[in-house]
């Protein structure tokens, strides 16, 4: 028998008897379970994130009290601060953005673009 | 005390010698998850008002009559929107904990592996068995939807089912079993010293015993007696062996066993006991496996079985129906007919006089249990340690 095993494929097996689906449509099931997957490794991160402060503040590196009252010291970092949540939030919506630029910019399908393109 | 309801850390779960190692992010996973849990026994409490204020109603109107029975209810409430996000969530989070859990010990298979055989190494008291078949009904879907089940070995001696199986208890019952998950066991020793103050078994059967979490406090409780816990699954046997040695418990064997058939002589045991195993039975084997203990047990002797709520006829059929939710969703499907049987008559088919038949009500013992986890807690139906315990004494 192998020794070596493919454990990231074999932890996220299947297991035996079909998978019910509680959704009217799968695909509402599917992002679920992936959704919820992220925010276990978010709470996962926080949890981290908790330990390494708690870290600091024992070895007299930084105080949590500090940490809570923390605010940007000058614009550079307002900025910088601020740029990343924007970034952050138009990962996590990108379906949202999209869908409004072709509600308001209707695309043709690739299908006839390539009819299109055929003819060019 | 806390008004909050909050599941203990997962670190204060009982380490051992076969525990797998855990990493910061690994255990902070099960902390979201054990809480994930008991969120979402409360967001179930919602499927109550759904099914009492829109479900019902609506299958009134259309149909002019009441529901009758859990497969109406079933049909009319899987069209219920707050039904369906709970359902999925709860399958969902069941799924997660299973990855988690795998993820853990798959890496670390072979150091587990030979963990348990160094403290298995020349010891008579596990016995396995390659003649031992693992029943169909433990073949037809994999249980508490783990994969491969309790028996699948990905590497040879491999002990992984076992070991997921111990590091998930405590997130899938938010910690109320304790920190060794071993309430169960610990309830019915408390229960029998109890009931029965003279009784001296010299010989305890434990079927079905897994990793042997339960099995482990009544050899604890009766250390001059021979223990032997069976089971098919002989990943869970190495582990539940090697587990017991570390842990310095001596008095139990573990043998490989289908419970419906052992190698046993007639009337060899003072006690047989069962925890919730025989809801992960079929539905003949049942009674082979109650013919069994009836033979294999002394006259005078005791048997128990720790099982899921028995069904009543006041029980609505809404309870009936969402404490049969974990049975077809979290794949333990014949739970879902267990509930036809009663437990007095499975008992008397195979011998036992109906005199002789105790019911009881039974709850884990939690050694985790601080005050914390006791503001206002909705029943997790299919997964709070509130158990029903029957059986006889043999006559």
């Amino acid at each position: 028998m192998e020794e070596k095993i493919d454990y990231i494929k074999l932890a996220s097996n299947k297991p035996k008897g079909k998978r019910p689906y509680f959704h009217d449509d799968p695909a509402v099931e599917r992002v679920l379970n992936i959704t919820m997957a992220i925010a276990g490794e978010l709470a996962v991160m926080r949890e981290r994130m908790d330990s390494i402060e708690r870290l600091l503040e024992k070895k007299g590196v930084v105080t949590r009290e500090e940490i809570e009252t923390f605010v940007p010291e000058n614009k550079e970092q307002e900025e910088q601060r601020q740029t990343w949540h924007a970034e952050y939030i138009g990962r996590v919506l990108r379906i949202v953005q999209q869908e409004q630029e072709e509600l308001e910019n209707p695309d043709k399908s690739l299908e006839e673009i390539a009819n299109d393109i055929n003819e060019m | 005390m806390s008004t909050r309801n909050l599941p203990p850390v997962y670190n204060k779960i009982a380490q051992h010698a076969v525990f797998p190692e855990m990493n910061h992010d690994e255990r902070a996973r099960y902390n979201f998850l054990a809480n994930l849990n008991k969120h979402l026994a409360h967001v179930s409490q919602g499927n109550k008002v759904a099914f009492e204020n829109r479900v019902a109603p609506q299958f009134e109107k259309e149909h002019g009559r009441k529901m009758t029975s859990t497969e109406e209810l079933k049909e009319a409430i899987s069209k219920d929107s707050h039904y369906q996000i709970w359902s999925s969530l709860r399958r969902s989070t069941m799924e997660m904990r299973q990855q988690a859990g795998r993820s853990i010990v798959l890496r670390q298979a072979v150091e587990l592996r030979d963990k348990a055989k160094n403290l298995n190494k020349g010891k008579d008291s596990l016995i396995l068995d390659d003649n031992v078949q693992v029943p169909p009904y433990l073949l037809a879907c994999d249980n508490h939807i783990m994969p491969g089940s309790y028996h699948t070995e990905l590497i040879e001696g491999d002990v992984t089912p076992a070991a997921n199986y111990d590091t998930g208890l405590f997130v899938t019952t938010a910690g109320l079993l304790g920190r060794y998950s071993d309430g169960g066991g610990k309830a019915i020793v408390s229960w029998v010293k109890k009931t029965y103050p003279d009784f001296n078994p010299k010989r305890i059967l434990d079927i079905g015993c897994g990793m042997g979490h339960n099995v482990l406090p009544i050899a604890k409780a009766f250390p001059d007696a021979e223990v032997i816990g069976i089971d098919t699954g002989a990943p869970m046997l190495r582990y539940a062996h090697a587990r017991a040695m570390d842990l310095g418990i001596t008095n139990v064997k573990f043998m490989q066993m289908d419970a419906a058939k052992t190698s046993f002589e007639d009337e060899s045991f003072d006690w047989v006991q069962s925890t919730m195993f025989f809801h992960e039975t079929g539905g003949k084997a049942i009674y082979n496996i109650m013919n069994e203990v009836h033979r294999v047990l002394k006259p005078k002797g005791l048997t128990l079985h720790i099982e899921q709520p028995q069904y009543t006829d006041d029980m609505s059929l809404f309870e009936k129906f969402i404490r049969d939710w974990d049975a077809l969703y979290n794949n333990e499907p014949y739970w879902s007919k267990m509930h036809d049987i009663e437990p007095v008559d499975l008992m008397k088919s195979s011998g036992f006089k109906e005199e002789d038949f105790m019911q009881i009500g039974a709850k884990a013992e939690n050694d985790l249990d601080d005050g914390s986890q006791k503001a206002d807690e909705p029943e997790d139906h299919g997964r709070s340690p509130i158990w029903n315990v029957f059986g006889a004494i043999k006559n």
